[in-house]
């Protein structure tokens, strides 16, 4: 017998939305202050030391990453994964416990987090950068979505997993193992027994550091930014729109190739580095298939909607989730390209690379996201969402600010690129090295602008969510399909 | 055809783990072993240059600095010889770092002095004119952190076997020899400093961040390795 909806226990889910926005604030607040720290150098000294470029970077990547979009799948987690496995936390208060256990050691581990990094406490690899014992934290938060995702699963009253717990679990295995083997270290005070506590040192120099770094680092990517948010995607975009996903085997395809395919593409980081060539090409070729399942699964989703296209007139919620799965296939696209190893020879150290981050996180990452914190919060609260206008206005200043970001980056990348390699007649360098970097500078403030206009829609964003939940039409009934907006 | 592993969580994950597990296992393996090799006549880092070097990991400029250069023509008259494998078998981390929002500093030490990088610290636009790099001021006023440094050589030495205290090569002792060694090395470097703050403070046996750091950058080059091995146009 179907649950009705006034069962399902959103207390968790609230938390993890709101702490979500939050850190989605700083991060991006913050990638707003870097983008134009590179244009206006004085920026650097706004808090002293500990707004320095270097220092503040990673509080960027990992607020957004750690902050904003894990919040946002586990927020989707404790909302959706009551209602695909049919339970409900009231009737297993154990799961509710882990549930508040995972949301507090999380926003303890992210606290610690930002105040370790500013103060210059990190490892220097890349989206790992915490320090042991933080990564400890880390580890205590993974065991305890693990209890929960697992422990639900255990006692679901739904037969079959649904999709997109098949891609949340890739998230949890995937993570949870590249993470692991990349932070092993050891705490030199441990052995030396004097200096610093959070001091340790890698398990592995040089070539090997590297190779199991983007291991880490490109799958990061592949296992938070790409299963994570493709998981979240195949929740919501059928939910909202109210039409079944378009085809099961092509779900199935792209969910077993992206699973086998994605790992290699790791190596793509390294080309023309120390890592031998084999490791290389085998990178740069896988990097070029990843092309098929990337684009099954968007197109799976664009093709959701076939015979539906009006709804992207009436609802901004859809639009977010179309654009979304758009950017996904110009991102994967672009990494594609990016990864043979001529381009890569180009573009690798430059701007374009940034680029292609951020379309990405930008567009499929954020706009996911927030698609999906719009249908929930007026489940969870109840309310009305307090107006459609808002979200239409911060989709076209969102979208404006993803294009002018990464067609300024892209321009930059490839003259920057360009005029790293460019000799004269004689063969010698025509450019010094500080040459190009005083031609990016009207890029730098594009992107910046860029940024901006980004930022402004994830304010706008707060705003709409925060007059939701204060002003929004009370809801009688939760509502099965298309979430209600208001018109103001 | 895969729809039991649908039914059944266990069976999932370990399907997945298999085809997760496969990549790793061909790509980073077969080699892990070689690589880990150092080049013939590779030099560990000297404590001062330990302690720079957590500054330089410290102050995030990998952010903005490579330490790779690739082996293409433009790359190697710009930075110097293209870098080999066994050079990095003491790095740990390694720290290539994934943008040149600055130039690569693989060789920095082969191009830069001291006395050039105080200056550049204090005030970057004082010598590359359109620099973008924030003055780094707050490292002449903190003291580098002896302790951790001496930790992590000493670390190096016992788990990694890296090789101190060979005869010639760099010597680490007890922690009273290398204070001393420290101190000495940092003489070395402030000598060609102009700052007066840091030679009173060498005096009073205090070194401060930059003079570390400075020797960490001005290690990196072929001078870390006893017979050059390396040149323009590759071994």
């Amino acid at each position: 017998m179907a649950k009705t909806s006034a069962e399902y226990d959103y207390s968790i889910a609230r938390l993890f939305i709101i702490a979500m926005i939050t850190f989605g604030v700083i991060g991006m607040l913050i990638g707003v202050v870097l983008a134009f720290q590179l244009a206006f150098p004085k920026l650097n000294y706004i808090l002293g030391e500990y707004s320095i470029f270097g220092r503040l970077r990673p509080v960027h990547t990992n607020g957004v990453i750690y902050g904003f979009t894990l919040g946002g799948i586990w927020a989707s987690w404790y909302y959706f994964g009551q209602r695909v496995l049919k339970i409900t936390y009231h009737d297993y208060p154990f799961l509710k416990v882990v549930g508040y256990l995972h949301f507090w050691i999380w926003i303890l581990t992210l606290i610690l987090g930002v105040v370790s990094l500013l103060g210059g406490i990190t490892q220097s690899k890349e989206y790992a950068e915490l320090a042991w014992p933080l990564d400890i934290l880390v580890v205590v938060v993974w065991v305890l979505w693990g209890i929960s995702m697992f422990g639900s699963m255990g006692v679901r009253r739904e037969n079959t997993i649904y999709v997109s717990l098949w891609y949340y679990i890739a998230t949890y295995v995937g993570i949870a193992v590249l993470y692991i083997f990349n932070n092993l270290s050891i705490p030199t005070y441990l052995v030396a027994h004097t200096g610093s506590l959070w001091h340790s040192i890698s398990m592995y120099a040089g070539s090997n550091d590297a190779l199991v770094q983007w291991w880490w680092g490109h799958n990061a990517v592949a296992f938070v930014f790409t299963s994570g948010v493709i998981g979240t995607i195949y929740y919501f975009l059928p939910k909202e729109s109210g039409q079944p996903i378009f085809s099961y085997k092509l779900t199935l395809f792209s969910f077993w190739s992206l699973m086998f395919v994605y790992i290699w593409a790791g190596g793509h980081h390294l080309i023309y580095s120390t890592v031998p060539d084999w490791v290389q090409t085998l990178s740069s070729v896988f990097s070029v298939i990843l092309i098929i399942p990337s684009w099954g699964t968007a197109i799976n989703m664009l093709l959701t909607l076939r015979g539906q296209w009006h709804q992207l007139k009436e609802s901004p919620l859809i639009k977010f989730l179309v654009l979304a799965s758009t950017f996904y296939m110009l991102s994967t696209l672009e990494g594609s390209i990016q990864a043979i190893r001529s381009v890569n020879a180009l573009a690798h150290f430059t701007d374009w690379i940034i680029g292609h981050v951020h379309d990405g996180v930008l567009g499929w990452v954020g706009f996911t996201l927030i698609a999906a914190v719009y249908h929930m919060v007026p489940r969870v609260f109840k309310r009305e969402i307090y107006s459609a206008k808002l979200m239409d206005v911060q989709f076209w200043l969102m979208t404006l600010g993803i294009v002018l970001y990464f067609s300024s980056m892209w321009i930059a990348g490839i003259t920057q690129g360009m005029m790293w390699r460019d000799v004269d007649q004689y063969g010698n360098l025509v450019y010094q090295f500080v040459d190009t970097v005083r031609v990016l500078i009207p890029y730098y403030v594009i992107r910046g602008f860029g940024g901006t206009l980004y930022l402004v829609g994830f304010f706008i964003f707060l705003y709409n969510v925060l007059m939701t939940i204060q002003k929004g039409r009370v809801l009688e009934k939760e509502p099965a399909y298309a979430t209600p907006m208001g018109m103001q | 055809m895969f729809s039991f592993l649908e039914k059944n969580p266990f069976f999932f994950t370990l399907a997945f783990v298999v085809a997760f597990a496969v990549a790793g296992v061909v790509e980073i393996l077969p080699n892990f072993f070689k690589s880990a090799r150092p080049i013939e006549g590779l030099k560990p880092y000297s404590i001062l240059e330990t302690a720079g070097r957590q500054v330089y990991i410290s102050e995030g400029c990998y952010n903005c600095h490579s330490q790779l250069i690739r082996p293409f023509q433009a790359e190697v008259q710009r930075y110097g010889a293209y870098s080999l494998s066994g050079e990095y078998a003491y790095d740990r981390p390694f720290l290539w770092g994934s943008r040149r929002i600055g130039p690569d500093l693989h060789r920095v030490g082969d191009v830069r002095t001291t006395a050039w990088h105080e200056k550049h610290m204090l005030e970057p636009t004082s010598v590359v004119p359109g620099s973008i790099m924030p003055a780094y001021k707050h490292l002449f006023t903190k003291d580098a952190d002896f302790d951790t440094a001496f930790a992590e050589a000493y670390t190096q030495k016992e788990v990694f076997k890296v090789p101190y205290d060979k005869p010639g090569g760099v010597q680490l002792g007890d922690i009273q020899e290398a204070k001393k060694l420290f101190l000495e090395e940092a003489k070395g470097i402030v000598d060609h400093m102009q700052d007066p703050d840091i030679k009173a403070a060498l005096k009073e046996g205090r070194v401060k961040e930059i003079v570390a750091l400075i020797a960490y950058l001005n290690s990196l080059g072929q001078g870390r390795i006893e017979t050059p091995k390396v040149s323009a146009k590759g071994q």
